[in-house]
């Protein structure tokens, strides 16, 4: 199942996951301010929409400011690093029959690939930067994204063997009867867990723990090098959103409504679960934080393993 | 498909050499990283898609941000860099240049003799590598997954704690935080007093 028009494909998955990813940042102040009872921005173009613009236009005319202590060239591409990968990632994601870039049969590999290769960006990023605080904020990033991603992965093999394919197209079609979280409830749950430490939100978000490292691994960068961690950030919610819609909950598969619709409607509910965990959970200290992934979330995703294999078995 | 082999070849040759002459050991590790990258796109060309993704996975994904880890837990500064400039004399580059001549011109020989078919294999899915490894290839898996076991182990000694310091934890805790001003803040110093002052 190939994109018929592969550069359209290619040009409008690019512009609809840049402009949701920048959309999220008034989403998620709205919501949030909803949460917390009161407005947010709703000053700048209907329902505040507009915000989004100028906070754009405003970041790119900043000073755009290299410290002379950091170490430049891994400075720099760091925060290239996470876009890249995080793009790269929405190349596998069927948004719909036709609308996908590529479907290779080793798709969800790719995903997990392109997320293990996104912690250099924050690694990087906080040792070239030559100072204490993002240092720390990188060591902790790195400890984080290593511990979680192990289990990210083995949570959804279990959804693998169900489907007996990491190609998602398969995936989604091997969901026509029964959408695997009812099946894979566990497996769901653990992605869930790892997505939001793999994208380093709240309450995961320790790397950047403004009120102890001041702002951790991005503490040194200004004006668009921020920007590019910040919409970063916002795609990484999108795609974990979009994989957790494809892996669990049938992708596009809906009646009436097109498959498009179904498959959008699905991810926008998960991103505003996203902004409602960043509203309402404290977080975690970090040895707790490790602790949790070793001793409590990898046991409990071999279990899974472990049963659905002995399922899928038996059901054989 | 022949162009990209090529080109991914040639990245991956240039990025091992840099690993290789790199004084900065974050920068080494990072060409070292471009290179296993490299080998995972020839293994795509090649037609092996698992083991190219595989590769990413763990090489370039877990395996090595493990390196980029510890490196950063070292702190090297300006010095290592001398004495790694100093390890890297002429003399030095000698005896594996003559060794390493001596396997190319091998290679170079063997290509001559057998010129290439030009042809790329057939692309092989991932369900066949798994049904190859547990079955036929079924000893080799477990006598990996014995070696990693044993790795675990290992690790887990070497990590253990004695059984004395677990309890005063909390003394000890408080102690390091008493002592923390002293330190100057630093986080080394104080870890280093922490383990100085177990019973």
């Amino acid at each position: 199942m190939t994109s018929p028009y592969p550069i359209a494909s290619i040009l409008g998955i690019l512009f609809a996951s840049l402009t949701i990813a920048a959309g999220l940042i008034w989403l998620e102040r709205r919501l949030l301010a909803l949460w917390q009872d009161r407005y947010g921005p709703n000053r700048v173009g209907p329902f505040g929409l507009a915000q989004v613009i100028a906070d754009a236009i405003k970041i790119f005319f900043k000073q755009d400011w290299v410290a002379p202590f950091a170490d430049k060239p891994v400075f720099i591409i760091a925060p290239a690093i996470i876009l890249v990968t995080v793009l790269l990632s929405f190349a596998v994601v069927p948004f719909a029959p036709g609308i996908v870039v590529s479907d290779p049969n080793i798709a969800l590999l790719f995903f997990l690939g392109m997320s293990s290769l996104g912690a250099y960006s924050v690694v990087l990023a906080g040792w070239s930067s030559n100072n204490k605080y993002a240092l720390l904020g990188s060591l902790r990033a790195a400890a984080q994204l290593l511990s979680y991603e192990v289990f990210m992965g083995l949570s959804v093999m279990g959804v693998v063997m169900l489907a007996g394919s990491f190609q998602l197209s398969e995936i989604v079609h091997a969901q026509r009867g029964l959408w695997f979280v009812v099946p894979q409830f566990l497996g769901f749950i653990l992605f869930l867990i790892a997505g939001v430490a793999e994208t380093r939100r709240l309450p995961f978000d320790l790397p950047e723990a403004e009120s102890e490292l001041v702002a951790g691994f991005h503490s040194e960068y200004s004006g668009m090098k921020f920007g590019m961690f910040f919409v970063g950030e916002y795609l990484g919610v999108t795609l974990i959103s979009a994989m957790i819609t494809v892996l669990f909950f049938g992708g596009w598969l809906g009646p009436v409504l097109p498959p498009v619709v179904w498959f959008l409607l699905k991810m926008f509910f998960f991103i505003s679960f996203f902004i409602l965990l960043r509203a309402s959970l404290p977080r975690p200290r970090f040895d707790q934080l490790m602790s949790w992934a070793w001793k409590l979330l990898l046991p409990l995703a071999l279990l899974n393993l472990i049963v659905t294999g002995a399922v899928v078995l038996l059901l054989a | 498909m022949e162009i990209a082999f090529y080109i991914a070849g040639v990245v991956a040759i240039i990025s091992t050499m840099m690993t290789i002459t790199r004084l900065n050991a974050i920068h080494a590790l990072l060409y070292l990283v471009v290179s296993l990258l490299a080998v995972a796109v020839v293994f795509y060309i090649l037609g092996a898609p698992f083991v190219a993704a595989l590769e990413v996975i763990i090489y370039a994904g877990a395996i090595m941000v493990l390196f980029v880890f510890a490196v950063m837990l070292l702190n090297t500064g300006e010095s290592d860099i001398v004495r790694e400039r100093l390890l890297l004399s002429s003399e030095v580059w000698l005896g594996p240049s003559i060794l390493s001549s001596v396997l190319l011109a091998e290679v170079g020989w063997l290509l001559f003799r057998e010129p290439p078919t030009g042809a790329f294999p057939a692309a092989i899915e991932p369900k066949e590598v798994g049904i190859a490894l547990f079955g036929p290839y079924l000893i080799g898996v477990e006598l990996a997954s014995m070696l990693l076991l044993a790795g675990l182990v290992g690790a887990n000694h070497l990590g253990r704690r004695d059984p004395g310091t677990e309890e005063t934890e909390e003394a000890e805790n408080a102690d390091t935080r008493a002592r923390q001003p002293a330190a100057g803040g630093d986080l080394v110093r104080a870890g280093a007093d922490r383990v100085t002052s177990a019973p």
